[in-house]
């Protein structure tokens, strides 16, 4: 069969994912999650933009670690036993203890620096494969109408950020015909100045155009009702969160409260969403596939968290001594069934594969 | 549409003045009009007479998102606009603008079509039925699961038109549909919209530049000039007004009474004429620049462009002779801005060589030193425009070229006379901002200078004086290679034409052997006069000259 799968199924998938890579250094597990993610996208990405852009995710992923290499290189507190790089160590003062410019650097240091970079960038990779699978315009559908003013700043900005990258490129060419005269601040203004003008332009064109064609078009009056019933729930969910976080005001404070405040949010929201009514095209269904999909995202994230409790030691890299990291074989289970979406998800429809650049260069 | 609303006019202004926020002069004055059902109403008028916002009133885009004053009253199929944002008329009047692309909320073809119903709150099955009578319509519906960046310009504007016709609007506002577009995009375009007028009864009111393509199927014409308007029968505005098509110049200069607007009249209208120019024998040639034996300025040898997996520019052979004019043809896509970076020198080249007249590539010079032998002016012009000052531009332009100061400035008083030099460059016009970059490349004195769609946005006016600006360039010694869909533009301006297609060179001559014959490029006055070789009113001119029959109002 082939359709979309919904796209918060996707959504709920890759941040059990990455709440799961949170939990772990251990490469062995970093790497397993990184093949998950990238099995899933390869397999079950569309050919829209979107799909296309999970490269740079990944590209954004290695600068992460390469960065984080770098600072540790530069200002890192250095530690281990292996020297690998003998540099001239500047002396703080005693406050700025933690700090450490310059010194030698040791193979456990850096080692434990690349992972946390390592784990951070599999964070990102999870983002960019729900981008990649479930296009943001097409999770914003599901936006609840109440909120139709934020929706219409949020299409905005998800329509006009991709085509930043090529206002850039095309503003960046252009200098070169002027002779590049400048250098510096001056020639970032030059490009800085026609790119911000040209996606404030588009943004304007693209707001006026959602509003020409009824977004946000209201069906009866605004009722008073539904913001005390929004503020009052908003009040609720932020004393409720305090009274979770606070361990010295009566439980009742905590949970409680914050459910009634989330309540009462929710039904503020359905309200308001009934005065602006809105129907769906072709709705996205959510069938089996959605719950697997869920299911096998939440699987992986239950394996972390199960292994976090009886072997907390598997999950991050033996650095003091540097040892060979253990294999935790529930977590690999888990990631084993967040595969499986690769699999078992419909096939989404495959949009024309033609280079648009090619066609935009005419 | 309720039985009540369709006793209103469509449109109704009453004593409409618009005045925006810091500007002096009120936009729209005292406009009286009423718009009825089922009118191709097509509003003409100089760039920055008022226009875009006669239009945007219609929709309560103007005052409601652009803000200014709006004095009177502006009824739309009865409902007020001063009450009714355009979202809450967006069941009545559908809005099209310039740049198709620009106005897209969604990704794809099938998506976009419904997105206005969503808004509507129609049935889903409603909308099921309405997304596939519009692709039937507009003959779009084997792109229905295209994103919408890969289609070609005039599937674009097809796809737009189609999304705010899904949610059945009684009223279709269109600012420039075709401006874009290749002449056989644009033909495709309106030919969606006289079908929608005589078959749906649709009211349609479509502001355009390039009048030729439009005058022939209009009901009416209403004229705006410094925020006055004036409407009436096309050939009773036109015969008077400050901007005329190719065909009504002609109409006007021959004396032909009543006015024909479409070529088909005209021809008739013109038989003497055509018997008395053939008498004439053939006309006076203008002594043609770089044509014949001239050396070339600019040659490639098997040029070749690949973006990914598509050949832009497929081993082009070229050469452009020195102080000649070509004009770069072809349609949307064909790879004519490619080919214009890649002689350049600064764009991408996949293989093949360009030479400058003393065999220089362009490619190896430095990008300063590259400025003072062959210039671009790309399609965005205002691209190389950074600072808040037109002065500032200009004394930028004199330092990065090495040139005595004021050298710009001079330039730009000759191209367009006027421009105050504190004024920021934004809140100039099209034709003025065009001719600021032309005068910034220009300061550099290259010899080969390449246009890439000048002429996008121009009015008449504008585009007689770039014509008359390249001439000169021309005339003392430059080359210009200029890329344009505009063909009266190419028959006023090019020596030669070169056409472009799947990025080959298919054609390239001198401009009345190329263009005259070619159902698509031909200019209407080649149109009226076959098979006299005249493409221009001015050649018209030129050939009756030593005799002085028809003296009508020129």
């Amino acid at each position: 069969m082939i359709r979309h799968l919904h796209p918060a199924a996707w959504w709920v998938w890759a941040l059990a994912l990455a709440a799961s890579a949170s939990l772990t250094t251990n490469p062995v597990l970093l790497a397993a999650h990184i093949l998950v993610l990238v099995a899933v996208v390869l397999a079950r990405r569309d050919g829209s933009p979107w799909g296309r852009a999970f490269r740079l995710y990944a590209l954004l992923g290695a600068l992460i670690v390469v960065t984080r290499l770098i600072l540790h290189v530069l200002v890192g507190l250095k530690f281990g036993e292996i020297p690998l790089l003998p540099l001239p160590a500047a002396n703080l003062p005693s406050w700025a203890a933690g700090i450490e410019i310059g010194g030698t650097v040791y193979l456990e240091g850096a080692l434990g620096a690349a992972l946390e970079g390592a784990r951070l960038a599999t964070m990102i990779l999870a983002i960019g494969a729900a981008n990649a699978l479930a296009s943001p315009k097409r999770l914003l559908k599901v936006f609840p109408a109440a909120l139709h003013e934020i929706g219409a700043a949020l299409v905005v900005a998800v329509t006009v950020a991709p085509q930043l990258a090529e206002s850039v490129q095309r503003v960046a060419r252009a200098r070169s015909l002027r002779g590049e005269g400048s250098r510096g601040l001056r020639s970032f203004r030059a490009i800085a100045m026609p790119v911000l003008q040209d996606t404030l332009d588009r943004s304007l064109a693209l707001a006026a155009a959602m509003d020409g064609r009824g977004y946000g078009r209201r069906g009866g009056p605004r009722h008073t009702g539904t913001s005390v019933l929004t503020l009052l729930g908003l009040l609720g969910a932020c004393v409720g969160l305090y009274g979770l976080l606070d361990t010295t005001s009566p439980a009742a404070l905590g949970l409680p409260v914050l459910l009634v405040g989330l309540a009462l949010c929710v039904g503020g929201i359905w309200a308001g969403g009934r005065a602006v009514p809105r129907t769906i095209y072709r709705r996205d269904p959510w069938g089996p596939p959605e719950w697997l999909t869920c299911l096998c995202g939440l699987a992986a994230l239950t394996g972390s968290l199960i292994t976090l409790r009886t072997d907390p030691a598997a999950m991050s890299m033996p650095l003091l001594p540097l040892g060979v990291p253990g294999i935790p074989w529930i977590v690999l289970l888990g990631l084993l069934l967040a595969a499986v979406p690769a699999l078992a998800t419909p096939v989404p429809p495959l949009a024309s594969v033609r280079s648009s650049q090619a066609v935009r260069a005419g | 549409m309720t039985a009540y609303e369709s006793s209103f006019p469509a449109v109704l202004f009453e004593h409409v003045g618009v005045q925006y926020v810091g500007a002096a002069q009120p936009t729209l004055h005292a406009v009286d009009l009423a718009i009825d059902e089922g009118e191709l109403v097509l509003v003409i008028g100089r760039t920055g007479s008022g226009k875009s916002t006669l239009l945007g009133t219609i929709n309560g885009h103007v005052p409601h998102f652009t803000g200014g004053r709006l004095s009177g009253r502006v009824q739309v199929l009865g409902r007020d606009t001063s009450t009714h944002r355009p979202r809450d008329l967006a069941d009545v009047v559908g809005v099209v603008g310039q740049d198709p692309l620009a106005g897209f909320v969604t990704d794809t073809v099938e998506e976009e079509l419904a997105y206005g119903m969503e808004q509507l709150a129609l049935a889903p099955a409603t909308m099921r039925k309405r997304v596939e009578e519009t692709l039937d319509l507009l003959g779009i519906a084997d792109l229905r699961a295209a994103p919408l960046r890969d289609l070609s310009g005039g599937q674009q504007q097809r796809v737009a038109i189609g999304s705010v016709l899904t949610s059945h609007p009684r009223i279709l506002v269109l600012d420039e549909p075709t401006s874009a577009l290749d002449p056989t995009g644009a033909e495709e375009v309106l030919a969606t919209l006289t079908r929608l007028v005589h078959d749906l009864g649709v009211t349609v009111i479509i502001a355009e530049h390039r009048l030729e393509r439009v005058v022939q199927y209009a009901d009416r014409v209403i004229e705006v000039v410094e925020g006055r308007v004036r409407h009436g029968a096309p050939a009773e505005i036109l015969a008077t007004s400050s901007i005329a098509p190719p065909v009504i110049e002609l109409g006007r200069y021959a004396g032909f009474s009543p006015l024909p607007v479409s070529i088909r009249d005209a021809r008739r209208a013109a038989a003497p004429l055509r018997t008395r120019l053939a008498a004439m024998g053939p006309a006076p040639e203008e002594p043609a620049a770089g044509t014949g034996a001239a050396p070339s300025a600019l040659s490639a040898r098997r040029l070749r462009v690949d973006h990914g997996q598509v050949r832009a520019v497929a081993d082009v052979e070229v050469n452009f002779p020195a102080r000649s004019i070509t004009a770069l043809m072809g349609r949307n896509g064909a790879g004519k801005s490619s080919l214009l970076w890649a002689l350049h020198g600064s764009g991408k080249r996949s293989g093949g060589t360009v030479a400058l007249a003393d065999g220089t590539d362009p490619a190896t010079l430095k990008s300063a030193q590259r400025r003072t032998r062959i210039g671009l002016v790309p399609q965005s012009a205002t691209d190389l425009l950074y600072l808040e000052r037109v002065g500032a531009e200009c004394d930028q332009a004199d330092a990065e070229s090495s040139r005595l100061p004021g050298t710009c400035a001079s330039l730009l008083a000759d191209l367009a006379p006027g421009i105050p030099a504190d004024r920021h460059p934004r809140d100039l016009s099209e034709g003025q901002k065009l001719a600021l970059v032309i005068a910034i490349q220009l300061t550099a004195e290259p010899e080969v200078i390449l246009l890439d769609e000048p002429t996008r946005g121009l009015d008449y006016p504008a585009k007689d004086r770039l014509a008359e600006t390249l001439r000169a360039l021309a005339r003392t010694g430059h080359t210009a290679v200029v890329s344009t869909h505009d063909v009266e533009f190419v028959a006023q301006v090019a020596d030669a034409v070169a056409v472009l297609a799947e990025g080959e060179i298919v054609a390239h001559g001198p401009t009345a052997e190329v263009i005259a014959a070619s159902p698509a490029f031909a200019p209407q006055v080649a149109k009226i006069l076959a098979p006299l070789p005249l493409l221009t009113v001015a050649e018209v001119r030129r050939a009756l000259a030593p005799t002085t029959l028809p003296q009508g109002p020129v």
